[in-house]
């Protein structure tokens, strides 16, 4: 451990020791029982993300999962590595600390809407734009369910709830407009329905040096139940989900009837009914596009009431510097010009004069 | 000095000791056991440059010596007004001292402003040497002059001496190729030439530095250096300036050893470096900009090549987190801030207490509330780190007494954090953050081993045999919690801030485990291992001063000076704060009468009469400054015969 602490220089994931031996899901339920309410989206969250970790093939005792507070906060119990549930909001800022101090280390932020979007939107905001090596977890409910049913900053305008019962005033965030414009290198957007698509996120994200995003929509079925059915329901779904795919035509729809294109007087991206003359114009993802101008279009595609063109996927997978690499590579710059560090030379360094006896 | 016994008394006036004439020369050399001057100008000349540079000089020359910084807030407040005045004082003699001195022997007034800022401190028959460039009706009458001081008769009591400094420095540096206005910054190196000559400062070290400092810009070193030389052989030429002093090394004031002079900052960062190696930990400092704190924070990101890491975070909240995230992955956590900061990471530092990992909170204390004066000092923030978090949540808290105990304190610090798995908060502030004295640079061996063992296995086995890590089983002694860190194959637990089972540290709101677990904690941090409480009364005394923290040097000094006068008093120190030294309570019990002096409006005497049931007297400032000595020996006096 000393080692990777004070030694590490490059590469991520690759620094992170791997399992002796090959790992099922079953080695990463803990032997506490799980407590989130019947039916919530929750649990295929966690077993999604159970059933990736042997993937990924790590050491269990390399894995860290920090969680801030909120019911998703309470993640880190159920999974059988290193974990911590902190305090409302503080997650990615303690997560940084972490995963900065600890290059051997795959550090995980598991977080909901309210404590990320609003408690804790600055330290979320910091973390991307620094891209620390973390991957953090956003289940986006629309709501407050750990409070019992007020309305959350992802909260559609309206919204009836304890706390607005004449409706809530605010416009809600957008969680990957905001992560593009908070300079991530990675935004992807997934449902917990879709163990599949879901799967598929994490296994890119996990890849990821740097900060990821995954805003996971996850159903609380006590408080906000259906909030994302529009996504769900096999004929809604058809009209509201844009599904990305790096490389590949932005299509939707029964035989990918819709799509995708850039209007031309305004350079925003809209959607059409695709027909052989317009086809050719269909925007093409590219999520690893330099700038960010059209992914940040494609995430404001949703309609924010009725989930309409709701791009799910990855919308942004750049590379650039890692924060926790660079300062790895200052302390290493540090010990070439200066050489390790001397306590004594240190102490007695400056202007000096002695006492005799 | 902090070690030395009460040998010298701390004089209100400079003691002549001798004069002679110089063979051959015409000026007198007159030797003084200690001098006080103030450099006082606006924010812009430089006043903290010219204050650091003569200190360096007397620390390099052997005398004890403590300063007091003093500026605004504003980085360029206005110019010529009185809010806009920066000031450096700095106490020099031949024996040890412990204040910055209240009333300066000497002032150097750079502008209208600053002798009008500081005469009132000025004991009569003091020398002031003033700018005259500067004395325009226009600049006197934005101070409220409206006839000169200079001319007057308002400045008959003292020994004034008129420079033109600005002038003589033009001139000095018409050979460079300058404009008036390069020329003319140079004026308070000419001033500082002057004072080193009358003080018979040895001048390589600025020399030196100032060919250091300049060296991308040779010519600019050179303008500097010529204007320095200038003004020393003003001092030595001009008749105005008949008689020049000599302060003696105070070499039977020291033990023996290498010194430096070092602040209170300085020493505190060094001392974080230092508990990093000496615990075989790398040190992570998450740390947000605020006065008076930040100089540690510029400092350690100077030392990546001990493998400290540096994260200058979003916010106050973010900078203790991440401190507390690297020291959940084995790292020694530090936070450092001011008092507004504090109250910011209060949450995350409760949340330390319920997680028993080590972490460091340092408050470089400043006037409050609020933003309040942030230049400033004071000791207001005692119950904020004490009580200031949610629920039971007890926190050791240490304070340094003087700049250069700022370095042990922060392996006091890391001591008690790494051994009791504890956030400790450690209180400087600003008059020790800022201020400076000799330090005795320590050999490697005399420190401290604060090595940690982390856990390596199973510490429990469960009833059918099973062997299991327990995060919350702890040490009999110290009832300190193993610290597994991640990357320990086996020990993969999780902890939180919700409640936990003893033992098993598994989520718990078992009522009666909430209890233990509450009590508990507390027993830990009040069972820490600190040392008794030291008292000094050579003459078996019936009054007791009492004091914490920065406030050490007055009260010592005003002690000297009550003992001195035929009045015994006995004085105690407190460096722990909390858990208070297990002496405490008979030491206080000891005495008729106890006085407390503080920087604040009682924090310490309500701590003392709530544990105690003791009749503490409080005796308080709060005016951003330190104590003076002879103002709180006359206080004490006062007390003492109440």
């Amino acid at each position: 451990m000393t080692d990777a602490m004070t030694d590490a220089t490059d590469g991520l994931l690759q620094l992170v020791p791997k399992a002796e031996a090959k790992q099922s899901m079953k080695d990463f339920k803990s032997d506490q029982e799980v407590r989130w309410c019947p039916g919530c989206g929750d649990y295929a969250i966690l077993a999604a993300v159970q059933g990736f970790m042997p993937e990924l093939g790590l050491a269990r005792e390399n894995i860290v999962f920090v969680s801030g507070i909120g019911c998703s906060s309470r993640f880190p119990y159920y999974m059988n590595t290193y974990g911590m549930h902190s305090i409302h909001g503080r997650a990615p800022a303690i997560a940084t600390g972490l995963a900065t101090s600890r290059r051997d280390l795959s550090v995980w932020v598991v977080t909901g809407d309210g404590d990320a979007l609003s408690i804790g939107g600055n330290h979320l905001i910091h973390a991307l734009r620094r891209n620390v090596n973390l991957k953090i977890l956003l289940f986006n409910n629309r709501i407050y369910g750990l409070t019992k049913g007020q309305y959350s900053p992802t909260s559609e305008v309206g919204k009836i709830t304890k706390s607005t019962p004449m409706g809530s005033l605010d416009a809600p965030f957008n969680p990957v407009s905001l992560a593009i414009g908070a300079e991530a290198s990675f935004v992807a957007r997934t449902i917990d329905s879709d163990r599949r698509h879901l799967t598929e996120v994490l296994r890119a994200a996990a890849a990821h040096p740097g900060t990821a995003l995954i805003e996971i929509y996850q159903n609380c079925n006590i408080f906000n139940d259906g909030a994302f059915d529009a996504l769900k329901d096999r004929q809604s779904a058809d009209e509201a989900v844009i599904r990305l795919e790096h490389g590949q035509p932005v299509r939707f729809g029964a035989d990918g009837a819709r799509g995708v294109v850039r209007d031309r007087l305004t350079g925003d991206l809209k959607v059409v009914d695709v027909s052989a003359e317009n086809e050719s114009e269909v925007l093409v993802h590219d999520a690893r596009s330099p700038s960010p101008t059209t992914a940040f279009a494609l995430s404001r595609l949703a309609d924010p009431d009725t989930l309409h063109h709701t791009p799910l996927g990855v919308f942004r997978s750049v590379e650039r510097p890692v924060y926790d690499v660079r300062m790895s590579e200052q302390l290493d710059t540090a010990v070439e010009q200066h050489g390790k560090g001397d306590l004594a030379a240190l102490l007695a360094g400056g202007d000096t004069w002695t006492v005799a006896g | 000095m902090t070690s030395q016994v009460s040998r010298t008394t701390e004089q209100a006036d400079g003691t002549v000791v001798g004069e002679q004439r110089k063979p051959g020369g015409v000026k007198a050399v007159r030797r003084l056991d200690r001098v006080i001057i103030r450099f006082a100008g606006d924010s812009g000349d430089g006043m903290q440059l010219t204050g650091d540079r003569f200190t360096s000089e007397t620390a390099s020359f052997g005398n004890d010596l403590s300063t007091l910084p003093n500026f605004p807030a504003e980085i360029r407040a206005p110019a010529g007004t009185l809010p806009g005045v920066s000031s450096f004082q700095l106490h020099f003699a031949d024996h040890d001292i412990l204040t910055p001195g209240d009333a300066p022997n000497v002032l150097v007034a750079m502008n209208p402003a600053a002798l009008k800022a500081n005469i009132g401190d000025l004991p009569r028959g003091a020398e002031i040497i003033v700018n005259t460039d500067e004395f325009t009706k226009r600049a006197m009458q934005k101070v409220g002059y409206d006839t000169s001081p200079l001319e007057d008769g308002s400045l008959d009591g003292y020994s004034l001496h008129p420079v033109p400094l600005t002038t003589l420095t033009v001139e000095a540096l018409k050979e460079f190729d300058l404009t008036r206005k390069e020329a003319e910054r140079s004026k308070n190196m000419f001033a500082l030439g002057l004072l080193s000559w009358m003080y018979h400062r040895p001048t390589e070290g600025t020399e030196a530095f100032l060919r250091r400092k300049f060296a991308k810009k040779p010519a600019i070193a050179e303008a500097n250096l010529a204007a320095f030389r200038a003004g020393w052989n003003f001092g030595e030429t001009t008749e105005d300036f008949a008689v020049s002093y000599e302060v003696a090394p105070a070499t039977t004031a020291f033990p023996v050893g290498t010194y430096r002079n070092i602040s209170g900052n300085l020493a505190l960062a060094y001392g974080l470096v230092a508990a990093s190696r000496l615990a075989g930990l790398p040190l992570f400092l998450g740390s947000y900009p605020i006065t008076p704190a930040s100089d540690i924070l510029h400092e350690l990101s100077r030392h990546k090549n001990f493998g400290v890491r540096t994260f200058q975070a979003e916010d106050e909240i973010a900078g203790v987190g991440a401190a507390l995230g690297a020291a959940f992955g084995g790292a020694l956590g530090v936070t450092t801030t001011s008092g507004p900061g504090i109250a910011l990471k209060a949450e995350t530092v409760g949340l330390a207490v319920s997680l028993e990992l080590p972490l460091l909170v340092i408050d470089v204390q400043r006037g409050g509330p609020s933003t309040g004066l942030p230049t400033k000092t004071e000791q207001a923030d005692l119950l904020q780190a004490m009580f200031g978090r949610n629920g039971e949540a007890p926190v050791p808290v240490i304070a340094p007494r003087t700049p250069a105990d700022c370095f042990d304190a922060a392996l006091e610090a890391a001591r008690i954090a790494l051994a009791y798995r504890t956030p400790v908060m450690l209180l400087s502030d600003g008059y020790l953050a800022n201020g400076s004295e000799p330090w005795r640079i320590p050999e490697l061996e005399e420190l401290p081993d604060l090595r940690v063992q982390f856990a390596s296995g199973p510490n429990h086995t469960l009833e059918d045999g099973t062997e299991v890590f327990w995060p919350y089983k702890r040490d009999p002694q110290t009832l300190a919690r193993p610290w597994a860190v991640p990357g320990t194959p086996g020990l993969e637990h999780r902890i939180g801030g919700i409640e936990k089972q003893d033992g098993s540290g598994s989520i718990s709101y078992d009522p009666a485990n909430h209890d233990f677990m509450v009590r508990t904690r507390q027993a830990k941090i009040d069972g820490i291992d600190v040392p008794d409480l030291e008292v000094d009364d050579p003459e078996g005394a019936r009054t007791l001063v009492l004091g914490w923290g920065s406030t050490y040097g007055p009260i010592t000094a005003a002690v000297r000076r009550l003992r001195a006068a035929g009045e015994p008093i006995a004085q105690a120190h407190l460096r722990h704060l909390n858990p208070f030294p297990r002496n405490l309570g008979s030491v206080l019990r000891g005495y008729d009468k106890v006085v407390i002096p503080e920087m604040n409006l009682g924090q310490l005497a309500t701590l003392i009469r709530a544990k105690y049931l003791v009749d503490a007297h409080s005796y308080n400032q709060v005016n951003g400054m330190p104590f003076k000595a002879e103002q709180l020996a006359t206080a004490l006096k006062e007390a003492i015969h109440d």
